[in-house]
């Protein structure tokens, strides 16, 4: 008992921190995910306000520009769309919304979902029933048609986009934290904790809640790919984001109407959404390995050949 | 067997009124209808004769209730926009979506099995890192796109394949394989992952002592066991089929519900949004309790 201390703890952060790196550098194609997420996380956060004004800048001379020019300056590398404005300063500044929105509709879903679903596996009452037959009816249908309906009903718009996305995917979580309430709350420190006269709001949020977020948060980066899958293909639909705001989805929406005379519209932010979206699954990927046991020898062994 | 059906369809059933419950006051918000189908210069008199003629002027709650009634007589109400049973417009481009996604899942079971048993056979192989990048960009691809750059390619470069439409089997081609490519992507890592947890236990060691051929160990002993994980992730990809179905269909200009469902919304035809919802709720339902017994013939040791 007396092993587990403290203070051992944050020496062996840097330590594990460390080791991490060490197994990301063996998987050359982790590492490139890394780095490019990296890349478009920076390009969320600095993108408005480094090429904010280049996005938005039309140019008469440079309408449906093919890509692969540097006659403009490097910014119009990749093209520029009917209305002259650079593509890759569009790319840079849509990030924002894209990654926003999603990392908005997974924390809300996780938060709602993780909080009903503690809920419903800690109390027998009606309302846990309540609870789950509406997440039967979120899963029971498919997600896009009912938010189809729903931004229809309500009007496109940012937030409502969220909520949507939020809604559709918040049955997981609560299933899910609902499954491991079941076997926590039979667990000792709970019968302890009830015997000592604890509430239910309180064991629910001191002893269980820590123990379930581990969970919901690996689903939740999980759940990050497909959110931004849902959003693009709600955008592409034209009942996502409306303009002056864009997503990448929306890029390609835009440029459906073009294929034939300028390609590069809507294939490169249909390509950024896809790297984007296979990086994450590679790198969970990578962290599932990482974090098994039994499979953990394959970023091992490498390490041991490269010595 | 009987008690779990009944108990099955009973929780479906509370699902698919909980459903329909909340679409009729959703679409009810979008707007009145006499907006949308009757001329613009056409008086009060009219409008007001166009919500009696079709019940939009009784409350909310009573045509929620004559909805209900109607709905236990097995009547679905009149598609505003082609003036005839909603029900039977939704029947109609059921089947489309339907040979769709048939087609769709199956080709992408059949493959994803061959494809991620082999990659389980010798892991770590190139075939094996080769089939692990493609069905990860399998599952990341935006469909859309995905669609866009095919007709790009296909109908617009090479004029190989038709842009959209129903017809030869041609038309087939771009749907079905946007279709699969999700399902496909998610399958391999499945099924390749219950492989490898199924190649590493004891009953194949004795099979290969026995001195069984490759084939015999991988697809007879193995692939028989992982097959049960396959087909709950199958069925729970099956509903969100669906939801490429939207996409494609409206890419595509195939005429399924997907389509029809997008119509019928902007169109602001209520009774054809809840007959579409209707018939796919109904689907989906049967497609569970199909999946559910599918795993007792997979499993004898599964008893309901």
């Amino acid at each position: 008992m007396t092993i587990i201390t403290p203070d051992t703890k944050p020496a062996a952060v840097p330590g594990s921190s460390r080791v991490l790196l060490a197994y990301l550098k063996r998987d050359k194609l982790a590492l490139a995910a890394a780095i490019f997420l990296a890349i478009v996380v920076l390009a969320a956060i600095l993108g408005p306000w480094l090429v904010g004004d280049v996005a938005s800048r039309l140019g008469l001379r440079q309408r449906n520009l093919a890509p692969f020019s540097l006659e403009s300056g490097w910014i119009y590398v990749l093209g520029a769309d009917t209305l002259g404005r650079p593509i890759l300063a569009r790319l840079i500044v849509g990030a924002q919304n894209t990654l926003g929105i999603a990392a908005a509709a997974v924390f809300a879903s996780m938060l709602v979902g993780g909080t009903l679903g503690l809920i419903a596996g800690y109390s027998e009452r009606w309302y846990s029933h309540l609870i789950l037959r509406l997440a039967d009816i979120v899963m029971s249908f498919p997600s896009l048609l009912l938010a189809l309906i729903v931004l229809y009903t309500l009007g496109p718009s940012i937030t409502n986009l969220v909520i949507v996305l939020a809604v559709t995917r918040m049955p997981i979580y609560l299933r899910t934290a609902r499954a491991e309430v079941l076997e926590l709350r039979e667990r000792m420190f709970v019968s302890a904790a009830r015997a000592m006269g604890a509430t239910p709001a309180r064991i629910i949020i001191r002893h269980i809640a820590p123990l379930v977020l581990p969970t919901l948060v690996t689903i939740s980066a999980i759940d990050f790919a497909t959110v931004i899958l849902s959003e693009s293909a709600l955008s592409f639909l034209g009942l996502g984001i409306q303009p002056p705001d864009f997503t990448w989805g929306a890029m390609v929406a835009n440029g459906r109407g073009y294929l034939a005379t300028a390609w590069w519209i809507a294939f490169w932010p249909g390509l950024a959404i896809m790297l984007t979206t296979l990086s994450l699954n590679i790198l969970s990927n990578w962290a599932r390995t990482v974090a098994d046991p039994q499979q953990r020898w394959r970023l091992q062994k490498l390490r041991k050949a490269a010595r | 067997m009987i008690a779990y059906l009944g108990r099955r369809a009973s929780h479906s059933i509370l699902s698919v009124i909980g459903l329909l419950t909340l679409v009729f006051f959703l679409t009810r918000l979008t707007g009145d209808p006499s907006a949308l189908y009757l001329p613009l210069d056409s008086t009060a008199e009219a409008r007001a004769d166009f919500a009696r003629l079709n019940g939009l002027d009784q409350p909310i709650y009573w045509q929620f209730l004559e909805y209900l009634r109607d709905l236990l007589q097995l009547d679905f109400g009149q598609s505003l926009r082609q003036n005839r049973s909603a029900i039977e417009v939704a029947l109609e481009a059921f089947p489309e979506t339907l040979k769709l996604a048939v087609v769709a899942i199956t080709l992408s079971t059949a493959s994803a099995i061959l494809v991620g048993s082999l990659a389980a056979a010798r892991p770590g192989s190139v075939f094996d890192r080769i089939a692990s990048l493609v069905s990860l960009a399998g599952a990341s691809a935006p469909d859309f796109w995905v669609a866009i750059v095919g007709i790009l390619v296909f109908a617009v470069g090479l004029e190989l394949l038709p842009t959209s439409g129903t017809g030869g089997w041609a038309h087939w081609i771009m749907p079905t394989f946007v279709l699969m490519l999700r399902p496909f992507g998610l399958l391999v890592q499945v099924v390749r992952g219950t492989m490898l947890s199924a190649l590493a236990s004891p009953y194949i060691k004795t099979a290969r002592a026995k001195g069984l051929s490759r084939q015999k160990i991988i697809f007879g002993h193995a692939l028989r066991n992982s097959l049960l994980p396959v087909v709950t992730v199958a069925g729970d990809l099956a509903t969100s089929l669906i939801n490429g179905a939207v996409v494609v269909e409206s890419i595509f200009g195939w005429p399924g519900i997907g389509k029809l469902m997008i119509d019928s919304i902007i169109q602001r035809d209520f009774a054809v949004v809840q007959s579409t919802i209707l018939v796919t709720a109904t689907a989906i339902f049967i497609l569970n309790i199909a999946i559910d017994l599918l795993y007792a013939v997979l499993d004898p040791r599964i008893r309901y």
